[in-house]
């Protein structure tokens, strides 16, 4: 059983901004590179976002030249890593993903984004939607870099970060809820930070 | 407890652990701090200690931002308890084999190829060895007057440094990063027998360990230990 | 005996899975499920700055194995591993 070390606080939050950061989370100013693997350099030329139906079928496809012309949003918010560091106020720019998937016919209740690397993550559909995700191409007003999933990556904020895909290529849209790289082992379907839904059964 | 001052940023911590089973070298520890809360932080430590030196020693590189290394050199007091877990790891170990030895470190990476060769001297090993060591300056080099006694006493061992920030007036040792050209002069050609340890910083370690095969060095004798980020 | 007689319940190769969990597993050779690389685990690519931990093969980039835990709990997948060559220690 673990004891106490005297005197090791850890890194802790300042009380004064408790109300904006989940339970047991602590607030940084750095920006923790997370990755389940090699950074993918894929070229822009060979970059696409894809919007593929449940049977895998292409419905929607952006090159990045279409895809940087779509509108995009500029999105300042916390964001919430179940290794439990937050961020305050990170400023971002993206495309809302209600403008992806507005004039696609389906009748899915869920999705699935996929990476560069092989990554994936499930989320169901209404959490996307009603401008709650983009896919974001700007971290801080300069290009999101590499290590942060660029060129472009899912921002989901009112999910835990591992929802935000990096280096996101496109949303599979999907009938039933299908567990992703992370939810397949261990970690929670949803992963609401206020809820503390880090691991299965929270 | 016992804290020792190896370099600016670096100290030794030497730890009665009771009920220590004993550890191979080039075995590392994970050590465990757990807040009143219970809130827990987690890292590794490799050993500097030989097996079978009695207590152990675990040389910390303090990171100004860390988290768990500036509260085992700042805070901890002898009397305090930490969680321990370990020796762990039987990859990156050596055991006294007589084939040559060569060693490769980036800064703090010199810790478990310490263990090594304060285990080669204990025991008296047959095996030939040779050391590559490559810290920013001087001052940061760890175990310095312990290597050169080392070198002095003993004409089996070579130790090279090289210092990649600065390096003082006279020195003879390298002043630039690692390269094929200085692994070569080191550790000499590649031979069919023994092992080549590596240990630093991720991108030292990737740099050194592609230098090594093209050398020729078969891949299967380079054993390679990635400090990586630690966030300390 | 007859072939209904063959099948046991789990719990009879307890002994067995609690003695190959205890070996040193970072001397054990794997197999790549994918590119059908071996080598042994200590060479293996490591990523830890995730939510788990995820073992990769260096050649192929492949995920071997994954390890997440939370309290109380750990789960592992060893799907990509085509097989894992344990060695007992002094040949036991």
């Amino acid at each position: 059983m673990a004891f106490v070390s005297r005197g090791f606080r850890g890194r802790r939050r300042d009380p004064a901004e408790s109300a904006r950061v989940p339970p047991g989370q602590y607030v940084v100013d750095d920006f923790p590179v997370l990755s389940a693997g090699p950074t993918p350099h894929t070229p822009l030329e060979e970059w696409s976002f894809s919007v593929v139906s449940p049977a895998g079928d292409v419905l929607r496809r952006w090159s990045w030249e279409e895809f940087r012309a779509l509108p995009a949003e500029t999105v300042t918010t916390d964001i919430h890593c179940v290794t439990k560091w937050s961020k305050l106020d990170t400023t971002w720019e993206g495309v809302p993903v209600d403008d992806l998937l507005s004039d696609v016919e389906h009748d899915a209740a869920y999705v699935t984004a996929f990476c560069d690397g092989g990554y994936t993550t499930n989320l169901p559909l209404e959490d996307v939607l009603d401008g709650k995700a983009w896919i974001a191409f700007a971290f801080g007003g300069e290009p999101l870099e590499p290590e942060h999933g660029g060129p472009a990556r899912l921002l989901v904020p009112h999910l835990y970060f591992w929802k935000s895909a990096k280096w996101v290529r496109g949303l599979r849209l999907m009938d039933d809820d299908e567990p992703g790289f992370w939810e397949a082992l261990g970690y929670h379907m949803y992963g609401d930070p206020w809820r503390e839904q880090r691991y299965w059964g929270d | 407890m016992e804290l020792v001052p190896e370099t600016p940023r670096a100290t030794t911590l030497v730890l009665d652990v009771p009920g220590w089973p004993g550890h191979r070298a080039g075995q590392h520890v994970d050590v465990r701090l757990t807040a009143e809360d219970g809130y827990q932080a987690q890292r590794s430590y490799s050993i500097a200690s030989p097996p079978g030196a009695g207590r152990i020693a675990l040389t910390v590189e303090r990171l100004e931002d860390g988290e768990v290394s500036p509260y085992l050199v700042g805070e901890l007091r002898p009397g305090d308890r930490f969680e321990l877990r370990g020796p762990v790891g039987g990859y990156f170990v050596w055991d006294g084999e007589p084939a040559p030895l060569r060693l490769v470190a980036g800064g703090s990476g010199l810790v478990p190829l310490m263990a090594m060769l304060r285990y080669r001297a204990a025991v008296g090993a047959a095996a030939p060895a040779r050391l590559l060591v490559s810290a920013r300056t001087l001052e940061d080099l760890l175990y310095r007057g312990e290597l050169e006694r080392l070198a002095d006493d003993d004409e089996d061992l070579r130790v090279a440094v090289t210092l990649t920030r600065s390096a003082p007036d006279g020195w003879s040792g390298y002043d630039r990063r690692v390269d094929r050209a200085m692994l070569s002069e080191v550790l000499g050609p590649p031979a069919d027998d023994g092992r080549v340890f590596v240990c630093g910083p991720t991108r030292f370690v990737e740099t050194v360990a592609d230098d090594l095969v093209a050398l020729g060095y078969d891949p299967a004798r380079v054993r390679t230990e990635r400090f990586g980020p630690t966030g300390g | 005996m007859e072939d209904a007689d063959l099948r046991l319940d789990g719990n009879a190769a307890a002994g067995l899975l609690a003695e190959v969990f205890a070996l040193e597993l970072t001397t054990a050779v794997g197999t790549c499920g994918s590119c059908g690389a071996r080598g042994e685990v200590g060479s293996l690519a490591v990523y830890a700055h995730a939510p788990g931990v995820v073992v990769r093969c260096p050649r192929c980039d492949a995920v071997l194995l994954r390890l997440v835990r939370g309290p109380g709990r750990t789960w592992l997948e060893l799907a990509g591993v085509r097989s894992l060559e344990l060695r007992s220690p002094e040949g036991a």
